[in-house]
C-alpha cells in the first residue's frame, strides 16, 4: 500500500528560543532548524512498513517555506521514495495545513497517512485529527504500536491512564507518539542518493485551497521568570525549609 | 451565549480535569452545559449535575460512545456545537483526540491548551514547550478550545443543581472499534491532580530504585512522575512521564530527583509552586528553576528524606 508521511520543519528541539523584543513572535533568525522529532518517528514507521513488505511506496509531504526542502531531502535519505512540498511563505495554522494535506491525500490516494502527534513549535496537536476529519478517515492518535492486518489497522495508543488499542478501517490516519520507534540516521550514501529522488513543489493556489485563518496572534511574550532559588546544605535543612518557609509539607 | 463543555469520565466517575475546564468556561461567561457521552454513564451525569456553575447536563448514553471514539463522538459534538459560542474540552488524551476532529468538521481552527481567558474571544496559550506565551484572538463563530487543567482552579464538584437532558442522536461512523485497554494501576493520587509530585529521572539507574521515591511519596501523599529518560529506559510506564510530550503538572510541591532539567521536562512542571531538585551535578539546569536545590547523591539523600518526614 501507499503511505503518505507529513513532516514539518521546526526549530531544533535543543534550541532555547527567545521572544522578539516587539512581542510579535519568537526570534527564528539564524536558529538551527530540523525535522520535528515526531515527524522523524513517522518517517521511520513508514520505512519499517516498507521493509516488512507492507508499504509499497512512501510519499513524504511538507507544508512550509522553500527551505523545508531540506527536511524532505532528509526524509528521502531515510527511505521515502518521493516528496511533495506545498510551498507557502506564511506560517499556517493546523486547519489550513490539514486542508492542504487533504488535497494531497485526494491526489495521492494513500491507504495510510502518518503524522507526528504534535509539532514542537506550535504544540497544537491538531493536524492529524483534522486531516482525519476532513478525509472521513479513522484516526489512531498518539500511537506507540501499529499493526496492519489486511484492510485493518490495529493501533495501540498512549492514553492518560495507560494504553488503549483500537481497530481502524483503512484508509486511516496515524499520529506518532515518542515510543513508537527509534528513528534511524541517514547514511552518507543515502543522503547523496536522496538528491536524485523526485521532489515536486506545488502552491496552495494550485491545490485550490484557501488558507484564510480565524485565529490571530496578538502578541507573544516570555513566560514569567521564576525567582531565584537557594541551595540547601542538607536534607534536614531542606525539610525544615519546606515545612516552615514554603509551608508545602 | 452558551458554552458546551465535554466532560471527561470513564463511564463511572467524572474526571477532575472537567472541573478545571468548567472553571475556564465560567470565566468566558454564559451558561455552561456539560456533555456526558458514554455508555452506562448515568452516575457520571448525576455527578455532573452537582458541579458548580453548570446550568444543564446533556447525556448521550449509547454503546457507540462507550470509549469515546472520535469517529463517533465528533459528529455528535459538531451537531450540538453549532448551537454554542464555545466548545471546550480538557486537554487530556481524550480531549486532544476528539476536539480537533470537531473543529475541522465545523471548519474552524482550534485553540489548544489555553492557560488563561483574556476575554470571550482572546486566550493565552504556551508555545515552544512553554518558552513563550501567545495571546490569540479567534473570530470563529464557534470557538473550539482545549483547556490546560493546571491553568485554572477547579470549580466545586458539588453545590450545583443542573437539569439533565437526554440526547437521542446516535452517530456510528463504523470505521473504528475499541479492542482493549491496559490501565496502569496505582493507589497513589493521580499525577495531574496531585498536590505533591515526586519525580525520578535517569539518575535513578533502574526501575527498582523507584521504590525509594515511592516510599517518600507515600509519606507525603504524593504522586510519582518521571522524566522521558526514565520512561525510555524502561524504569517506569510511559503514563508517568511529565513534560512537553507527557503530562503537564502544577502541584504545590514538585520534587525532581536525578533529573537534569531538559527543556522538554521543564515544560511539564515549571508552573509548580515550589520546586525542589536533588541532583549530584551542581551544574544541572534543573537548579535554575528550583526553589530549593540539594547537591547530593540521591541514593543517600532520598532515604534520609524519607526518614526525616
Amino acid at each position: 500500500m501507499k503511505v503518505l508521511v507529513a513532516v514539518k520543519r521546526v526549530v531544533d528541539y535543543n534550541v532555547k528560543v527567545r521572544v522578539k523584543a516587539d512581542n510579535s513572535g519568537v526570534d527564528l533568525a539564524n536558529v538551527k532548524m530540523a525535522m520535528n522529532p515526531f515527524c522523524e518517528i513517522a518517517v521511520e514507521e513508514a520505512v519499517r512498513l516498507k521493509e516488512k513488505g507492507i508499504a509499497t511506496e512512501i510519499v513524504v509531504v511538507s507544508v512550509g517555506p522553500a527551505t523545508a526542502q531540506e527536511q524532505l531531502r532528509t526524509a528521502l535519505a531515510l527511505g521515502a521514495d518521493r516528496a511533495v512540498l506545498v510551498e507557502t511563505a506564511e506560517e499556517l495554522g493546523s486547519l489550513a495545513v490539514a486542508k492542504l494535506l487533504k488535497a494531497v491525500v485526494d491526489k495521492e490516494q494513500p491507504q495510510l497517512v502518518i503524522l507526528g502527534k504534535q509539532a514542537i513549535d506550535s504544540d497544537n496537536n491538531q493536524t492529524g485529527q483534522m486531516l482525519a476529519a476532513l478525509s472521513g478517515f479513522a484516526q489512531g492518535t498518539f500511537a506507540s504500536k501499529v499493526e496492519v492486518t489486511g484492510d485493518q489497522l490495529n493501533v495501540t495508543r498512549e492514553i492518560d491512564g495507560g494504553l488503549q488499542t483500537v481497530a481502524l478501517k483503512l484508509p486511516a490516519i496515524v499520529t506518532t507518539d515518542l515510543r513508537l520507534n527509534e528513528p534511524r540516521y541517514a547514511s552518507l550514501p543515502n543522503i547523496m542518493k536522496a538528491k536524485k529522488k523526485p521532489l515536486d513543489v506545488v502552491t496552495p493556489d494550485a491545490l485550490g485551497v484557501s488558507t484564510a485563518s480565524t485565529v490571530k496572534t496578538l502578541k507573544v511574550e516570555a513566560p514569567a521568570a521564576r525567582s531565584a532559588g537557594i541551595k540547601v546544605k542538607s536534607v534536614a535543612e531542606l525539610v525544615e525549609k519546606l515545612k516552615n518557609e514554603a509551608k508545602v509539607i | 451565549m452558551a458554552i458546551l463543555v465535554i466532560a471527561e469520565h470513564n463511564n463511572s466517575a467524572l474526571a477532575a480535569a472537567t472541573l478545571n475546564t468548567v472553571a475556564a468556561a465560567a470565566q468566558i461567561g454564559g451558561d455552561v452545559h456539560l456533555l456526558v457521552a458514554g455508555a452506562g454513564c448515568a452516575a457520571v451525569a448525576e455527578a455532573a449535575a452537582q458541579v458548580a456553575s453548570v446550568a444543564k447536563v446533556l447525556v448521550a448514553d449509547h454503546t457507540v460512545y462507550a470509549h469515546q471514539l472520535p469517529e463517533n463522538l465528533a459528529p455528535l459534538v459538531v451537531e450540538l456545537g453549532k448551537g454554542y459560542s464555545h466548545v471546550l474540552a480538557p486537554a487530556t488524551s481524550n480531549g486532544k483526540n476528539v476536539l480537533p476532529r470537531v473543529a475541522a468538521l465545523l471548519d474552524v481552527e482550534q485553540i489548544s491548551e489555553i492557560v488563561k481567558v483574556v476575554s470571550a474571544d482572546t486566550f493565552q496559550r504556551p508555545i515552544y514547550a512553554g518558552n513563550a506565551i501567545a495571546t490569540v484572538q479567534s473570530s470563529a463563530a464557534v470557538k473550539v478550545i482545549t483547556v490546560r487543567a493546571t491553568g485554572f482552579d477547579a470549580v466545586a464538584a458539588t453545590g450545583g443543581s443542573a437539569s439533565i437532558e437526554a440526547i437521542a442522536t446516535v452517530s456510528d461512523a463504523g470505521i473504528s472499534a475499541f479492542v482493549s485497554e491496559e490501565l496502569a494501576k496505582s493507589e497513589r493520587p493521580e499525577l495531574t491532580g496531585a498536590k505533591i509530585v515526586v519525580s525520578g529521572g535517569r539518575g535513578m539507574q533502574n526501575g527498582d530504585n523507584f521504590q525509594l521515591l515511592y516510599a517518600v511519596a507515600d509519606k507525603l501523599g504524593a504522586a510519582v512522575g518521571a522524566s522521558r529518560a526514565a520512561v525510555d529506559a524502561g524504569f517506569v510506564p510511559n503514563d508517568m512521564q511529565v513534560g512537553q510530550t507527557g503530562k503537564i503538572v502544577a502541584p504545590q510541591l514538585y520534587v525532581a530527583v536525578g533529573i537534569s532539567g531538559a527543556i522538554q521536562h521543564l515544560a511539564g512542571m515549571k508552573d509548580s509552586k515550589v520546586i525542589v531538585a536533588i541532583n549530584k551535578d551542581e551544574e544541572a539546569p534543573i537548579f535554575q528553576v528550583a526553589d530549593y536545590g540539594l547537591v547530593a547523591d540521591l541514593f543517600e539523600a532520598v532515604p534520609e528524606l524519607e526518614r526525616a518526614l
